[in-house]
């Protein structure tokens, strides 16, 4: 596969990092010279499932989040993986309003979330192991 | 993070200023949360004029807000709201539950 350009980030689960993962893949982002509403798509998408990878991936504990981010022509693929304790039925996860920490007042709407705003959303996942969301979205060029 | 707050005629202003995600969102609640205990105010209106980002972490903390003004007979709603949140709120079918405004005025004269 041909790519234009690709960075790799790594960094702390820590909740501070939220602001600033979703910062670095909108500045990575920016020489599509996307719409400020498909900026501001990608960047929501990427604050839940890194936010996901904190709170359900890794509990909350410290871990390592990578993020992996590929232009190709204009289409941008996300992968955001984290080594945490996995989802069981990837099915269920997906659902709208299906969360497994409603003590914690989450809405369970983060993955309907990635699916609006994105084009394409793969989840990959095993119990123990981790999880990989991999994200895509084409830039309408104007 | 900032939460300000004004009461008038008993609903109670909420003005969060900043993005609304996971790593702010449990302050902005506790925050809230004390002021309506303090104030027990009618109704909330959220002022959102200097949120620019919000994920559906926000969303929670605002539906969260929402259940517990409900459990008095109040309401809530919600005023200058960027594009970027209209989206979000959209999505998640806050939109049934809590109206939004053009302004703070519009909202004190409707709910
Ligand atoms: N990275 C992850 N690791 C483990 N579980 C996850 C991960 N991402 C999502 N999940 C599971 O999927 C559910 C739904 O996620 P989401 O739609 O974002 O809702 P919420 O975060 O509000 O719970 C979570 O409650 C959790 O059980
Ligand atoms: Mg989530």
């Amino acid at each position: 596969m041909r790519i234009d350009n690709e960075m790799k980030l790594e960094f702390m689960s820590k909740s501070q990092n939220e602001s600033f993962a979703r910062s670095v893949v909108a500045a990575f982002i920016a020489q599509l010279d996307p719409t400020i509403d498909e900026l501001a798509d990608v960047k929501t998408a990427v604050s839940e499932a890194v936010t996901n990878a904190i709170i359900h991936g890794y509990e909350c504990q410290n871990g390592s989040i990578i993020i992996i981010s590929r232009i190709l022509d204009k289409t941008v693929e996300i992968e955001i993986k984290d080594c945490g304790k996995g989802i069981e039925d990837i099915e269920l996860a997906r659902q709208p309003l299906y969360t497994s920490k409603p003590e914690l007042e989450r809405s369970g709407m983060g993955f309907t979330v990635m699916e609006t705003f994105m084009d394409e959303v793969e989840v990959e996942s095993q119990s123990g192991v981790g999880t990989t969301v991999r994200m895509k979205k084409t830039f309408k060029s104007i | 993070m900032n939460v300000g707050f004004d009461l008038v005629n008993n609903k109670l202003i909420i003005r969060i200023d900043g993005d609304i995600d996971h790593h702010t969102c449990e302050e902005i609640r506790s925050k809230i949360d004390n002021e309506i205990m303090k104030r027990n105010p009618k109704s909330i209106i959220f002022d959102m004029k200097n949120v620019n980002f919000m994920d559906s972490s926000g969303i929670g903390v605002i539906i969260g807000r929402y259940k517990l003004i409900m459990t008095s007979g109040g309401i809530a709603a919600m005023v200058n709201v960027k594009p970027q949140i209209k989206r979000v709120y959209e999505i998640c079918g806050l939109k049934k539950i809590i109206p939004v405004y053009e302004n703070e005025k519009q909202a004190l004269e409707s709910i």
